[in-house]
């Protein structure tokens, strides 16, 4: 079973569906012991860091989180969820986040030239690093996912298994041993993004 | 590099897709759920769906079928069409839609569009504008083009993107069902006035209107069109293949 963290942030109604069509058995929760119970978690996320993670922090499931991803549990962020992952994030001020990925979250605008729009939302290809991760073992390099984030994962070089070329490279996707991430949404990519998720609902504890 | 968005858009009455849809092989050609999923699979970046029912029972069968639509399809959908509050908001993004477009709603009431920006993020808000020409001036038209707001088009969108629409889709009463391409001259002026994604509609003929649209606008983010798609004049694959030969990226599926 794959626990959707239910942390009040987001529709994770989309995530459902998508897990739902690879045929995996996913419920959305906010009880600490159905996450504990779970085979794998995933943590959603949507809006601004701060709010995000003060949210999870009142619910008090940012301690089971972490306890579970250091007992080796397989859990996925995905676009703030994976943001979520990482030390502090500067998105309007310096937030603290899990500290499960060193890193830090930074605005894209510091990296990108001017002119560029932002958000960077909409398709972009996946540009695998030489980090290979099973995540990935469903789909192929260059293939499309579908983006939309202002901000981004930087010092994070030695976990990062794909970039998206906006201006310059920013951070798609990492893993940590169980610990992964996505930038972008698997649930709103297509067979790409599902093929992402399957691969991730099969991966060995 | 970030591609070129290809956008079918669906007019939703009572359940069932209204205006000209012409697919061969399809039981039924008016179910939004085939549809969907057949220009999902055939390369469609997002898909928009548009809610032209009146009555409070044809709106719960359109929640139903979104609901249908986002289980089954995985791509960006967008909802349009009697979004007056947050409650609309609300209640579409329940069923699954990822943005909510506002078009007359957000004339009547502007500050619909920093509400709903508030709460559920810019990124979930597409100003919808219908723009005529008006003795030479850009008007904003409301209730489905049929009523001359008076507002001068490019304030009245730069004041929503402002506001926190994230991203403006502007349909060109001129050049509509013309079929001759897009109106670039307007889309021009919008994109010259604001930095969020532009999504061009009204006028789309063929292929080769989306490769000039492209090429001559490249800040033009996305192509949104309807009948040409619904009558299969115009395939996603063979107009992705021509984007692509002209070098302009496109997501190949």
């Amino acid at each position: 079973m794959i626990a959707i963290v239910d942390y009040g942030v987001g529709n994770l109604f989309s995530l459902k569906s998508s897990l739902a069509a690879v045929g995996a058995e996913a419920v959305v929760t906010g009880d600490a012991d159905t996450l504990r119970k779970a085979d794998r978690i995933l943590l959603p996320g949507v809006g601004a860091f701060g709010d995000a993670a003060e949210k999870l922090r009142a619910t008090g499931l940012d301690t089971v989180v972490i306890e579970q991803a250091r007992l080796g549990k397989p859990l996925m962020g995905i676009c703030l969820g994976m943001q979520l992952l990482f030390d502090k994030s500067l998105e309007y001020g310096e937030h603290a986040g899990l500290g499960l990925i060193p890193g830090e979250v930074r605005p894209i605008a510091e990296v990108i030239p001017a002119g560029l729009k932002i958000p960077h939302i909409g398709w972009n290809a996946l540009r695998f690093t030489e980090k290979k991760s099973p995540l990935f073992r469903l789909i192929r390099e260059g293939d499309c996912v579908y983006f939309v984030h202002s901000f981004y994962a930087a010092k994070c070089e030695a976990d990062v298994i794909a970039n998206a070329e906006y201006g310059a490279l920013l951070t798609a996707a990492v893993q940590r041993d169980n610990v992964c991430g996505c930038q972008f949404h698997p649930e709103k990519s297509g067979r790409v993004g599902l093929n992402i998720l399957r691969a991730f609902c099969e991966s060995v504890p | 590099m970030i591609t070129k968005r290809i956008i079918p858009c669906l007019d939703v009455k009572n359940g069932r897709v209204v205006k000209g849809v012409n697919f061969r092989g399809l039981n039924d050609v008016s179910s939004p759920v085939e549809l969907g999923k057949i220009y999902s699979d055939s390369g469609a970046d997002e898909l928009v769906f548009y809610d032209i029912t009146a009555s409070s029972e044809g709106r719960r069968l359109f929640t139903d079928i979104l609901t249908e639509v986002a289980r089954t399809i995985f791509i960006p959908l967008t909802v349009g069409g009697g979004i007056n509050t947050l409650d609309d908001f609300d209640r579409v993004l329940k069923c699954g839609a990822d943005k909510v477009s506002v078009n007359s709603g957000a004339i009547r009431d502007p500050n619909l569009i920093l509400e709903a920006a508030k709460r559920y993020g810019d990124q979930c808000v597409v100003l919808s504008a219908d723009v005529k020409r008006v003795d030479g001036v850009f008007r904003v038209f409301a209730k489905g083009g049929r009523e001359n707001t008076g507002m001068e088009a490019i304030a009245w969108i730069k004041k929503g993107v402002e506001l926190g629409a994230g991203e403006v889709v502007l349909n060109s009463i001129d050049t509509d069902g013309v079929k001759r391409g897009f109106d670039l001259e307007m889309l021009e002026a919008v994109c010259n006035a604001v930095s969020v994604p532009v999504i061009a509609s009204g006028g789309a003929g063929g292929i080769q209107d989306f490769v000039t649209l492209f090429k001559t606008l490249p800040r033009v983010d996305a192509g949104l069109a309807a009948s040409i798609f619904h009558f299969g004049e115009v395939t996603i694959p063979a107009l992705k293949a021509a984007l692509k030969e002209n070098d302009i990226p496109v997501r190949e599926v």
